[in-house]
């Protein structure tokens, strides 16, 4: 079990936290990134740009800032670790129609941002195509040093593994306060990160959805707050009611 | 109203007409010989005022006849002949506040019907209506329907609303006190100002308890027709109070203790009050209490009088079974919260009880007529303060009810999200021309300051989000046609519209359901039974697993959660927690405020309170200062290696919660190290790590300065980035205003997942559009709402130059009721932060072995879904 806790981390400063999968050292950043340092890679899931848009056009007006607020914090998550490769994996795009609603801005300022460094996008289920209009590489998926970085987490007893897709958040009950927010969910083993979306929800990790990953086996959680991301006790965690 | 000059108005106030100036016609004056009654003069006044078709309001305490003056013009007009019909023949529309008032009084509209043999149709409709039924209303109305603002609003909203309401003819508008000042009351006068535009005839007839500011509801009354120049009000009948009311404060044997709101210490008295009279009505001030009291009384309850219990969360059935246990004179007792405020007889109460100090003087006058509602006999009423101050208060009270003073209601600038509403609901309805629309909509009272920019803004609102960023066009809801009318551009948004009418938006509540559950037994085994009533999910949320609590009643164990319900069994124990609930605590009213400052600084009027608290103002007079009436008093004394600082302005708890986040704030950048604050309606009380009284000694703290007016600018913008309370009032707003959707034709979505979606729009509105109309309207609301800013505006603006500081060496007397109060009430100034990194801090302690951990950690196992 040994694996399921965080060797040491720092409080002081808890804008990202040291995490270790398989051997390997990544760096969880507190806007739901993930940072690779030996590969100076930046990767993120489930961006779902547009969804503010994608929801006007059925007539709910929702603010059509989401895409340029995801990108904003895109952009100062890949300055922190000065990223040289953006790796999003899958469902960047919230739906097929997305690149019709795409704002002009937005697009640019994405442009900017690939400018400066390779940008693969690994496709999901939202965006089986991602439109030429988006820039940089597309792939189904890549393996890195031995590490499987998909959308979608395999059922069963997976290693080697980095995923997306189930935008995973966590209830902590502690002190009379109730708190519910994104998180990064693993087992030393595997790991599923949290959705980087401006607008995206989440499902608990305690729903029955997660138990084909990781079993009865235990897991290791770390919450998104405002001021940093922190490791938390699964036995703090709560259903939702 | 502010900006306009003083009012011109042409109608009259009539007094009641002496004798028999006006008789009533046959067969009415033969029913009321029958009965042997005579009509009353306010009755004849609003006959003859209906006969001059002039909109009038009726004020008049309980049991005056209010209703029944209200129907005569109506009853006497619909028998007298056929008129002949324009459209579906709906003449008179009755509207309350509480679909159980529109219920009972159409039961005591059908026997005079019924006896004087009319032939008249009378129906009401709610949310409960069928659906059959309810279509049928729209083409076949009858002559009467008895509803509430919800269900005109949606009404209004139909194509067929010309011919539904082509008709009307007078609009009676039941408890309007309790209405107007709110945003039902804001949605119910767009909708009114919509009726007048499809029955342009109508007269209206407003009923209501006695207030302190009439004009305000005449003018809701009547259509501003040139809202710029003159306030246009309706006629007024007044009915002069009826006997006055006995108050007495109770007087226990034990000493009034120093804090909570449970009167537990003077349950004994009343008990044997209760005793004393024939059926008591004992009013308390939040749900919380209700079930203390309740169990308290029947803790001793040696007799076995049958008491009852009445509040908001409890399962519908079970309030129908205790109201008709009242109305049938089988109970001695109600413990009850203000869902028994208005209207409705339950039968013949000759007693009430005021638990908890009143709040304001209004309620206290509303809740003590609740007792004999015959007007010639006095009502009786007696006050059981929960602590010292709320001696203070119910004194004030009292003497506010033998002067017969009330509170002032707010001056209502009608909200923008209720407006939003509307605007799309009359896009249903019909093509619109915003000229049109806008100019109706502003002879509404509420919205006659409505500035054609903002108009225009909700309407831009309503058809693509109102947002800087023109990205939503051709997303448009509503279209334009050739003649500049505005239209829906797709029939589904009128289907959505009407699933998402109102106002109310409801915390996120469980059911509470009772079951047979084994001990130990799994919940999916577990057998569901009887539902007893709603329970805030924040309460749920702290229950450990076989917890016991205190719910409609009874002593329950918590056995566990499945989808949206509670499953609980019977238990006993001796020391059940209490379930808090989120609403329901009025702050004290401006009016109350004021006259216990009074009676601080006045130590003659002492001598009228119980002993041991004018002891308790002797002794702060010796050992600190007491406050003149329009000065604040600050403390600061050192208590426990800590520095206290404690500020009493009586402005209320809301307003107390914003000073102490804002205070808290500029204390921190005066490097004071505050560690957390707590408010009572009367007081609050920070406590930092630095000396304070030293820092104001030096000057290097200037309490002026600390207290200037400017706090409500860069402080309190930086503190609504992140107040939750700021975000749950931006909810409510982004629901009525259509921007999320309650229900979804086919879906319902829990009150949780509105709350996850809207704090994101939040923080990215407030990022990249921070004018949006919306956060206008969210800022509007959190002003007179939950932080109380307005009030708060007022207390600093009075306060300059009236500050007077005390250094003390130890706790005075007067702080310690609120002092008592930490670790009872939630104490706010923490970041949620703080929770993540305490639950991180534990984590770590357990790894580095300083604290036992579980020795493994499995998965907790998940529930499963279905």
């Amino acid at each position: 079990m040994t694996s399921l806790r965080p060797d040491h981390f720092d409080l002081d400063d808890a804008r990202d936290q040291p995490l270790s999968l398989c051997g390997k050292a990544f760096r969880a950043h507190m806007s739901g990134a993930l940072y690779w340092p030996a590969e100076r890679a930046l990767i993120v899931a489930d961006l779902h740009l547009e969804k503010g848009s994608h929801f006007a056009a059925r007539g709910q007006m929702l603010p059509p800032y989401d895409t340029r607020e995801t990108l904003r914090k895109l952009a100062s998550v890949i300055d922190f670790y000065n990223a040289e490769t953006v790796i999003a994996l899958g469902d960047s795009l919230h739906d097929v129609a997305a690149a019709e609603r795409i704002d002009g801005a937005d697009i640019e300022t994405l442009r900017m941002l690939q400018a400066d460094c390779d940008w693969l996008w690994v496709t999901g289920n939202h965006d089986p195509v991602v439109a030429r209009i988006f820039g940089g590489h597309v792939v189904p998926g890549l393996t890195v040093e031995g590490i499987k970085l998909r959308h979608d987490p395999r059922a069963g007893a997976i290693t080697h593994e980095i995923s997306g897709h189930m935008h995973p958040a966590a209830r902590l009950v502690m002190n009379g306060t109730a708190l519910r927010r994104p998180c990064f969910v693993g087992n030393g083993l595997r790991l599923v990160m949290p959705a980087f979306g401006a607008f995206t929800g989440g499902l608990n990790i305690l729903d029955a959805a997660f138990e084909p990953l990781f079993g009865n086996d235990g897991m290791a959680v770390w919450m998104l707050g405002q001021d940093g991301v922190y490791p938390v006790a699964t036995r703090l965690l709560r259903e939702d009611s | 109203m502010s900006e306009r000059s003083r009012p011109t108005s042409t109608a009259k106030i009539k007094k009641p007409p002496a004798g028999g100036v006006t008789r009533l016609p046959e067969p009415f004056a033969d029913w009321f010989q029958r009965r042997k009654w005579s009509p009353r003069p306010h009755q004849l006044a609003l006959l003859q005022a209906a006969e001059a078709r002039r909109s009038t309001l009726l004020i008049a305490p309980t049991g005056a006849g209010k209703t029944l003056a209200g129907f005569l013009p109506s009853l006497i007009a619909l028998s007298s002949g056929k008129r002949e019909r324009k459209g579906a023949g709906l003449r008179t529309l009755y509207i309350s506040p509480l679909k159980a008032l529109a219920a009972d009084v159409a039961r005591n509209l059908d026997t005079p019907i019924a006896e004087m043999g009319l032939k008249i149709r009378t129906e009401t409709r709610s949310g409960d209506t069928t659906t059959a039924r309810k279509a049928r209303q729209r083409t076949h109305p009858p002559h009467i329907l008895l509803t509430t603002p919800e269900q005109v609003a949606l009404l209004i909203s139909h194509p067929d609303a010309a011919y539904l309401f082509a008709d009307l003819d007078t609009i009676i508008l039941d408890e309007l006190h309790a209405l107007a000042a709110s945003k039902r009351g804001d949605l119910l006068a767009l909708g009114i100002a919509r009726l007048r535009a499809l029955a342009p005839d109508v007269m209206t007839i407003g009923l209501s308890a006695t207030v302190a500011r009439p004009t305000e509801l005449r003018a809701y009354l009547v259509p501003q027709t040139s809202p710029d120049q003159l306030l246009a009000l309706s006629d007024i009948v007044t009915v002069s109070g009826g006997a006055k009311p006995e108050i007495k404060i109770l007087e226990a044997e034990a000493d009034v203790p120093w804090s909570g709101h449970t009167a537990r210490y003077a349950m004994g008295e009343v008990y044997d009050a209760i005793r004393a009279s024939r059926l008591a009505l004992i009013f308390v001030n939040t749900r919380m209490q209700a079930e203390y009291v309740f169990q308290e009384l029947w803790r001793g309850n040696d007799d076995n009088l049958p008491i009852g219990l009445h509040h908001g969360s409890l399962d519908a059935a079970q309030r129908k079974k205790v109201e008709a246990a009242m109305a049938a004179g089988e109970l001695r007792a109600v413990v009850a919260t203000s869902t028994l405020d208005l209207g409705i007889d339950w039968g013949d109460i000759d007693l009430v009880i005021h638990i908890g100090a009143p709040k304001g003087a209004s309620r206290l006058l509303q809740r003590i007529g609740r007792a004999n509602h015959r007007l010639d006999e006095p009502s009786r009423a007696v006050l059981v303060p929960g602590n010292r101050f709320e001696v203070l208060e119910c004194r004030a009270a009292l003497q506010a009810a033998e002067a017969g003073a009330q509170d002032a209601m707010l001056s209502r600038t009608g909200a923008l999200d209720v407006l939003a509403q509307h605007v799309l609901g009359m896009a249903c309805a019909a093509p619109f021309h915003p000229d049109a629309l806008y100019a109706e909509v502003r002879m509404a009272m509420p919205y006659s300051d409505l500035t054609r920019a903002h108009f225009d803004r909700v309407v831009d609102f309503v058809s693509t989000g109102g947002y800087a960023l023109r990205a939503y066009e051709r997303f448009a809801k509503l279209r334009r046609n050739a003649d500049g009318t505005l239209r829906v551009s797709n029939g589904k948004f009128a289907q959505q519209y009407r699933l998402n009418v109102g106002t109310i938006v409801d915390t996120p509540m469980l059911k509470v359901r009772l079951t047979s559950g084994k001990r130990g037994g799994k919940i999916s085994a577990l057998q569901g039974g009887r539902v007893l009533g709603e329970i805030d999910e924040y309460f749920v949320e702290q229950l450990p697993p076989r917890a016991t609590f205190v719910f409609a009643g009874e002593v329950l164990r918590f056995e566990g959660l499945r989808e949206t319900e509670v499953y609980v069994s019977r238990a006993t124990a001796s020391d059940p927690m209490i379930p808090s609930y989120g609403g329901g605590r009025f702050p004290m009213s401006t009016h109350l405020a004021e006259r216990v400052r009074r009676m601080l600084a006045d130590p003659s009027s002492w001598s009228a309170l119980p002993e041991p608290v004018s002891h308790w103002l002797e002794l702060q007079r010796e050992r600190s200062i007491l406050p003149g009436p329009d000065d604040v008093l600050i403390e600061t004394f050192p208590r426990q290696g800590r520095h206290y600082v404690v500020v009493y302005p009586f402005e209320g708890r809301l307003a107390h919660q914003t000073l102490g986040m804002l205070l808290t704030r500029r204390l921190d950048r005066a490097k004071m190290a505050p560690l957390g604050f707590v408010a009572n309606d009367y007081a609050l009380s920070i406590w930092c790590r630095g000396d304070v009284s030293a820092a104001i000694a030096d000057n290097r703290i200037d309490l002026a300065k600390l207290f200037e007016q400017d706090m409500l600018g860069d402080d309190l913008d930086a503190w609504l980035a992140e107040s939750s309370l700021m975000k749950r009032t931006f909810r409510l707003a982004a629901v009525v205003a259509g921007l999320i959707e309650r229900r979804h034709p086919g879906k319902v979505k829990s009150g949780r997942q509105v709350t996850m979606s809207t704090d994101l729009i939040y923080d990215v509105l407030r990022r990249h559009d921070p004018n949006h109309i919306l956060l206008e309207a969210a800022w509007a609301d959190a002003a007179t709402g939950l932080l109380d800013i307005a009030r708060l505006g007022e207390f600093l603006e009075r306060i300059q130059g009236r500050i007077r500081h005390q250094p003390l060496s130890r706790v005075s007397p007067l702080s310690v009721p609120v002092l008592l109060e930490i670790g009872r009430e939630q104490v706010y100034g923490e970041g949620q932060d703080m929770v993540l990194r305490d639950a991180a801090e534990l984590l770590i302690r357990e790894a580095t072995g300083e604290e036992p951990s579980c020795d493994v950690q499995p998965r907790p196992k998940a529930r499963t879904r279905r």
